[in-house]
């Protein structure tokens, strides 16, 4: 293992902390970043590595999830390499953590301010789901020429389908300005980043962007003036089997060969505590 | 000295021999054996049987040794090797869902009958270099596998994956391109030409290389409107392989071979005709790259991706052959063009 702390030389780390100073001035924008390679794979989560091994220091306490979970594969694999190269203590206490990196939820516990909260990023333009070339979606971005995200949310909504795509990504509007990928949390998530005492940051390490939402700005999921924002809550009254609850994401937990199936909340957390103060009550 | 008209005889066997020189290296080292290879160097075994398309672990590895490591070359060895063995016929269609799983994954579903096996897998792996094995295995680091007991065979889990099951989703489709009770095409004697069968484009992604499968698939995954593919089911584990003897009427099983198997689905969004499409991905032994690749591809195939892109391109020994057929003497046809471009100058007539 290497002797630096959190993996990556102080020259890289510095360079990528510059680049998250530049992220924060101008909210939602896609700033371009060095990403030098982590030992894990690119699509694995290496854009939030990187961004959480620049800004790791030894009094920091960090938690990683992954689908809102604390023990999936991926977040226990994430956390024991911080463990190994920086011997940083961590938590699953969201409120005790100083850095979070989350992959694919946003954590349903409450955040404060000094937090900073990573996002693992694979898509980090919005765009790119309707043109193909970089150089076409950094002129629209330039030009806030958004038109073809609004027709196509007009068309969805108008058109004989009318479902609107996607579920999770769902792209937001940063301050008015920028179009951004909240990356690919579910639709209800994106409430989450607005107005949020926390500093986010999104890397995306094999798109070499990195993006950023300082503490309290205003995020908005894409909408019409009279059509608002559909977040895609469930309708059919599911719960989750262990705590009970009825208004946090579930998962869908099969478990038989006939099909029987549960749900169960995604984030790990906010469930166990709930399932304490059920049992305390 | 590259001498293309004459002398060749001579330049050939030389340099036949200093190939032999370089793939054997400093004679002063021990010389690799084919069973190092075959038992050590899985992975490239694994892909050179899956593009080399001939399940023989032995034969790849020499394949591998004599190719100096070199796995296009080796898969093309192995090829060429196959296109000498006489055709027995085909199997019946494999049973994946009777796979004795050694590892068994699933990205869509947060839980698996029979769990989530994670098993020997590189995924989870920090990409450092472990010097400790600089020195063979005498060095063991703690963080590896505690001792000789570990490293042994595991008992592989014997649980049979069921279909999942998608509560407002119509009934499961094959995934499988080919359906069973047909005769599939033999890839070897059916030239490709469209439209392309299921069994055909299966042959045609089992046997294409790799690296362009992936970096196929990748390209699908930044391509502006196409859906994202879920790995629904990924296995890796053993099969069992029946033929049918049509002289006694009677089907056997002739063995077991170690394969990987990858289902993928993609949303495609279309009114009331909205579903999932599905794509399928097999390989040789243990090469997940190549099954979630190909399965990719499959799916994107099924989804409008052109087939002919594909099929046509896809294969590593049609592929490296053409491109390197390159450094062959071109001067006639290259004089031919300087002459065209001259004229197109005006500098001639």
């Amino acid at each position: 293992m290497t002797e630096t702390f959190a993996y990556l030389d102080e020259d890289s780390k510095r360079c990528v902390r510059r680049t998250i100073l530049k992220a924060l001035a101008i909210p939602g924008y896609q700033v371009p970043f060095i990403a030098p390679e982590m030992p894990i794979a690119y699509g694995w989560g290496v854009g939030g590595m990187v961004v959480t091994a620049s800004l790791l220091g030894r009094d920091d306490r960090l938690k990683i999830t992954d689908h809102g979970s604390d023990e999936t594969v991926n977040a226990v694999n994430i956390r024991t390499f911080f463990t190994r190269t920086a011997f940083v203590a961590t938590t699953t206490l969201t409120r005790e953590a100083t850095l979070i990196q989350v992959r694919q939820r946003v954590p349903e516990a409450t955040l404060s301010e000094g937090q900073v909260v990573i996002y693992q990023v694979p898509r980090p333009d919005p765009l790119r789901a309707f043109v193909n070339s970089a150089g076409e979606a950094a002129r629209m971005h330039a030009e806030a020429d958004y038109g073809r995200v609004y027709t196509r949310l007009f068309e969805e909504r108008t058109g004989s389908r009318s479902v609107i795509q996607p579920g999770y990504d769902y792209p937001v509007m940063v301050e008015g300005r920028y179009l951004m990928s909240p990356s690919p949390i579910p639709r209800r998530d994106n409430a989450r980043l607005d107005n949020s005492p926390a500093i986010q940051i999104f890397g995306a390490a094999r798109e070499r962007r990195l993006y950023a939402l300082p503490p309290y700005t205003r995020v908005e999921s894409v909408a019409f003036e009279d059509v608002p924002f559909d977040p895609g809550l469930p309708e059919d009254g599911r719960r989750c089997v262990i705590c009970g609850c009825a208004t946090s994401h579930l998962d869908h937990l099969l478990l038989s060969d006939d099909g029987t199936s549960e749900w169960v909340c995604s984030d790990t957390e906010c469930c166990s505590q709930r399932s304490e103060e059920n049992a305390g009550a | 000295m590259y001498v293309p008209v004459k002398g060749g005889e001579t330049a050939i066997a030389e340099s036949l021999k200093a190939l032999a020189r370089n793939r054997r290296g400093d004679p002063s080292v021990p010389e690799l054996s084919v069973t190092q290879i075959r038992e050590q160097m899985r992975g490239a075994v694994d892909r050179v049987m899956t593009e080399g398309a001939l399940y023989d672990r032995d034969l790849a590895a020499l394949a591998l040794k004599q190719a100096q490591g070199d796995v296009a070359e080796a898969t093309f060895l192995l090829r060429a090797h196959r296109a000498t063995l006489r055709r027995m016929g085909h199997c019946e269609p494999i049973d994946f869902l009777a796979m004795r799983h050694d590892r068994h994954i699933s990205a869509t579903a947060k839980e698996l009958p029979g769990g989530q096996i994670l098993g020997a897998t590189y995924d989870y792996t920090h990409r450092l270099l472990d010097f400790s094995l600089m020195e063979g295995a005498a060095l063991l680091s703690p963080s590896r596998a505690a001792g000789p007991d570990d490293l042994g065979a595991a008992e592989p889990a014997m649980v049979p994956a069921p279909f999942p099951h998608y509560d407002h989703l119509p009934a499961e489709k094959n995934g499988q391109g080919a359906s069973s009770g047909q005769e599939p095409t033999d890839i070897t004697r059916v030239p490709l030409r469209p439209p392309y069968g299921g069994s055909e484009t299966l042959g045609h992604l089992v046997r294409g290389e790799e690296g362009f499968l992936t970096g196929l698939a990748y390209t699908r995954l930044r391509t502006a409107g196409a859906s994202h593919p879920y790995v629904e089911d990924l296995s890796v584990g053993e099969v069992e392989v029946f033929v049918e003897l049509e002289d006694i009427g009677f089907t056997v099983s002739i063995g077991d071979v170690e394969v990987t198997a990858c289902r993928m689905v993609a949303p495609v969004l279309d009114g009331v005709q909205s579903d999932l499409s599905p794509g399928f991905g097999v390989a040789f032994g243990a090469n997940e790259r190549k099954a979630v690749a190909m399965a990719a591809v499959d799916q994107a195939i099924k989804s409008g991706l052109d087939a002919e892109l594909v099929l046509a391109h896809g294969d590593g020994v049609e592929a490296s052959g053409y491109v390197s057929h390159l450094k062959l003497p071109h001067y006639s046809d290259f004089q031919a063009d300087l002459e065209t471009i001259r004229r197109a100058r005006g500098g001639h007539d």
